[in-house]
């Protein structure tokens, strides 16, 4: 895989990074340096081999359904950029 | 629209219902999972998605999905794990939703719908975990939306259907079904107007025949189900219209506007479909032992359709008295319940389609809060058959009595009220022969012919007994009587 200015914008936008014209050939180098390291690993025939998806082999970690009251609205709100005292308040989502 | 135009196309409609799970606490948090608290007061750093707070599954929600599984005949995944579904909305703390992407809880299974043509299996292609997001709220007139955080860790089953479903008909059927199934199990309060089940509608139209799907339009959020008609009905027409006038028809998310009935494309300033799943590492995997199953099948309760089907056989109901109590479960209970102390089945379903009924109507209660046993109605329904109170009496005087004083017995009350119908044939035939004797002229009259008369004499005689007389009884009587002259 190959990273361009169009896929390199694509993934900027996704995690909401703004990516400046002048930063974007170290990026795609940077980027494209990684890649081709990891593509090394292609070389290692999985096809049979399931994918890990976790690295310990723990399983079923699970809590009782009991409710345990925890902060106050006061504390939740109190790092928020912009509150009410009610709601969390953020620019307006729909036009 | 034209229906020759409308048979030239095949509607393709998919349902993802989304039913919040009854748990007490959230499906990674401790945080209550409660409906209707003031905003942000069930939170904790976990559903505010803090940096360095780590989610720990709810057992219940796990036992809960299993449930729907088994209700569904679904197969249940033995080895699960959760993903990450990526995307940012204000309303998602964390910028990612915790789901099922690639091991589902429960595959295949589906529910049996009741149509107008016939019944019909609609399949799920599976049901997955999930947790639920916050609110927004967009006031006219504020620059800013509103965030409400108490939903957000809500448990959620997902159930997604194949693209299966045909009409507008068959996705309300559907839903009605899914609601019907989730209270049975209690796993959810089926309540669409709080939006703890809601379900976002796929549909898409194509040409009769046609191996390929046109393109489809997602309605997201419906919580009525004659909304879900009403949107479908609509959408229906207005993509066949565009089909028909060549207008390419554009992948989107589309509002339903209950208040003109009529569908539009959502004006989101962000759009976005890419939502890079991976698996949550946050979580450990799930295997689901063959004991957990166990213990959840020992918690089944009687389905709808097996209680349908044993009201039917074992106690001769007619299939519309079935489909009418087996609608709750609860009143299917009580019906059951009432059958274990009266035999006549069909007066029980009479009285629970009834009287009952209408006075939980009138009282806004549910069956649960009726203060009259099982027992105690089967009590009254026998007191009606040995023919100690009339059907009316026991409706309207009886009844009404029992709903208030719960200790005394319909027996009790009917003799307080001096109910008792005169079914003793010795006193019947005195007062028969008193009111036959004060009247020659009148008995002579009904001897020609006059047979209208035997009202008149029946009244009589009530009067006399003060209402008391048994009147199937006392005509019988009369009649004997009056031929024997």
């Amino acid at each position: 895989m190959k990273i361009d200015k169009e896929a390199l914008q694509k993934i900027a936008h996704l995690a909401r990074l703004e990516m400046p014209a002048s930063t974007e050939d170290e990026m795609m180098g940077s980027l494209n340096s990684v890649l081709t390291w990891m593509e090394e690993l292609n070389e290692v025939d999985t096809a049979d081999i399931k994918p890990l998806t976790h690295m310990s082999l723990e399983v079923n970690a699970l809590r009782e359904d009991k409710v345990i009251p925890n902060i106050s609205r006061e504390q939740g709100l109190k790092n928020a950029p912009k509150q009410d005292g009610e709601y969390f308040r953020v620019p307006k989502v729909i036009e | 629209m034209n229906q020759e135009i409308r048979n030239k196309y095949e509607v393709v409609i998919g349902l993802e219902v989304h039913a919040q799970l009854q748990t007490e606490s959230k499906i990674f948090a401790a945080d209550s999972a409660s409906f209707g608290a003031a905003p942000n007061t069930h939170i904790s750093p976990i559903t505010l998605g803090h940096p360095g707070t780590l989610p720990k599954l709810n057992r219940k929600a796990v036992e809960y999905a299993i449930k729907m599984g088994f209700a569904a005949g679904s197969k249940i995944s033995e080895y699960q794990y959760f993903d990450r579904k990526n995307y940012f909305y204000p309303d998602l703390p964390k910028g990612y939703q915790i789901t099922q992407d690639k091991t589902p809880i429960c595959i295949g299974g589906g529910v049996k719908v009741k149509l107008s043509t016939g019944e019909k299996v609609v399949r799920f292609h599976h049901i997955h975990l999930e947790e639920d997001a916050g609110k927004s709220l967009h006031a006219e007139g504020l620059s800013d939306s509103l965030i409400d955080y108490n939903r957000a860790g809500t448990p959620l089953i997902e159930m997604v259907t194949e693209p299966e479903i045909k009409s507008s008909e068959e996705a309300a059927q559907f839903m009605t079904e899914v609601r019907k199934l989730v209270r049975y199990l209690h796993i959810c309060d089926g309540n669409m107007e709080e939006g703890s089940l809601r379900c976002d509608v796929n549909i898409s139209v194509m040409p009769v025949g046609s191996k390929v799907f046109g393109t489809k339009v997602e309605i997201k959020n419906m919580n009525s189900i004659r909304f879900i008609q009403k949107a479908i009905d609509y959408e229906v027409v207005r993509q066949i219209e565009a089909v028909e006038a060549g207008v390419k028809i554009i992948q989107e998310t589309r509002n339903f506007d209950p208040s003109t009935g009529r569908t539009s494309g959502m004006r989101e300033k962000e759009s976005m479909n890419d939502y890079r799943y991976f698996p949550e590492p946050d979580l450990v995997p799930l295997h689901i032992s063959e004991e957990l199953l166990i213990q959840v099948k020992t918690q089944m309760p009687a389905l709808p359709w097996e209680l349908f089907e044993k009201f039917t056989k074992t106690y001769g109901l007619p299939d519309y008295d079935a489909g009418v109590l087996t609608d709750s479960r609860e009143v299917a209970e009580y019906f059951d319940a009432t059958c274990q102390f009266t035999k006549n089945y069909k007066a029980a379903s009479n009285w629970i389609m009834g009287t009952i009924k209408s006075y939980l109507n009138d009282n806004h209660l549910e069956i649960e809060q009726l203060t009259i046993t099982p027992e105690k109605l089967a009590q009254l329904i026998n007191l009606v058959d040995e023919g100690k109170v009339s059907t009316s009496t026991a409706s309207q005087q009886i009844f009404p009595v029992m709903v208030t004083d719960t200790s005394a017995s319909p027996l009790q009350i009917a003799e307080a009220k001096n109910l008792i119908q005169q079914s003793n044939t010795d006193t019947l035939q005195s007062l028969i022969d008193e009111v036959l004797a004060a009247n020659p002229a009148k008995v002579k009259e009904y001897k020609n012919g006059k047979k209208g008369l035997l009202g008149m004499f029946m009244g009589d005689i009530m009067k006399k007994s003060k209402g008391s007389a048994d009147p199937k009884v006392t005509t019988a009587l009369l009649q004997k009587t009056l031929d024997s002259l």
